[in-house]
């Protein structure tokens, strides 16, 4: 991970606004040092959301009837989300039954670690860690590339990179441009706007808990009202959370929607 | 007061990634209200062209905390 580290503030009048270190909690296995570091929070928050998802899909699919129960209207009407407004409206109607699973475990996986940053006492969000991130960016990256060599052979490269109807003279230019644009940025991009939206979130919503601790603990008496303003904020803010978190989810996986489809297709 | 400088500067080279975010949900917004039916076939364009944007705030966020 690069080195993410803000300076702490001066704290003459003693208020520590919350820094990028409160995001790295100490290790769960302390013992387990030797063995290999990491296990904290986010990795048991991850082990967590596997099986969260899984029980519910599996109880939501074990009892099937021809009308639906709720958790079995529930469990079809998200998996249809992801199946027909992601998957067929952009893969395209031909062949996008392949990558269903795909983006179903994406878009689910995302959601549940994102909202563990808006469950009361979970409150941390495991894909505020850049590793998760990237991790999943990764996945997407070789898929595409994979299924582009596929399906064109070598001459996907070509392909991805020569857009049609550009004139010879600025040719050059454009190629340099397309492939740091679609081979470089892009991956970086799409693992960096998840991190960086769900990080930024959970540090508002740690800086407005902190001032509205400091307001009304430790503040003089008239600046205390001040501290019902930060809370109201943080409330709003955490509210305001919840939406980001879901439309993340959502982007993340209807760009990995877009690239699929943009390897598939014939044309750039 | 302490702090880094290249903080500011990425406040500031935010503004024109959320500019291109605004322009980009203004015509989306426009052409879905001029035809609603329009919706579904906008909607991925509107995303990628989010997307392609919101790439510049992101690498400026990161260059503020790596430079």
């Amino acid at each position: 991970m690069i080195a993410l580290a803000l300076p702490a503030a001066a704290n003459e009048g003693g208020f520590v606004p919350p820094t990028l270190e409160d995001m790295h909690l100490p290790e769960i296995l302390p013992w387990m040092a030797p063995y290999g570091e990491g296990f904290g929070k986010q990795m048991l928050l991850v082990l967590l959301s596997v099986v969260l998802i899984s029980w519910f899909f599996i109880v939501a699919a074990r009892r099937r009837q021809l009308v639906p129960g709720k958790l079995q209207y529930l469990g079809e009407m998200s998996y249809n989300f992801v199946r027909n407004s992601v998957g067929k409206d952009i893969i395209g109607e031909r062949d996008f039954k392949p990558f269903v699973p795909l983006l179903f475990a994406l878009f689910f996986f995302i959601l549940v670690n994102n909202l563990f940053g808006s469950i009361p006492l979970i409150q941390m969000p495991t894909t505020s860690h850049v590793g998760t991130a990237y991790a999943l960016a990764g996945i997407v990256y070789v898929t595409w590339i994979v299924l582009g060599i596929k399906k064109h052979g070598i001459g996907y490269f070509k392909l991805a990179v020569v857009p049609s109807g550009v004139p010879k003279a600025i040719l050059p230019l454009v190629v340099i441009i397309e492939i740091i644009s679609t081979f470089l940025v892009r991956p970086v991009t799409h693992s960096l706007r998840l991190f960086a939206t769900m990080l930024a979130g959970h540090l508002i919503i740690m800086l407005a808990a902190a001032g509205t601790q400091f307001l009304l603990v430790d503040a003089d008496f008239w600046l205390k009202p001040l501290g019902i303003l930060t809370l109201a904020g943080g409330v709003g803010m955490y509210f305001f959370e919840i939406l980001i978190q879901v439309l993340q989810a959502y982007v993340f996986v209807l760009l990995t929607a877009i690239y699929i489809q943009g390897s598939l297709a014939e044309e750039h | 007061m302490e702090g880094n400088i290249n903080l500011v500067g990425y406040g500031l080279s935010a503004i024109g990634g959320a500019i291109g975010v605004g322009l980009v949900f203004a015509a989306y917004i426009n052409g879905v209200a001029r035809q609603p039916e329009a919706q579904r076939v906008l909607q991925p364009i509107a995303f990628l062209g989010l997307a392609l944007t919101e790439a510049l705030a992101i690498l400026g966020l990161v260059f503020a905390f790596v430079l």
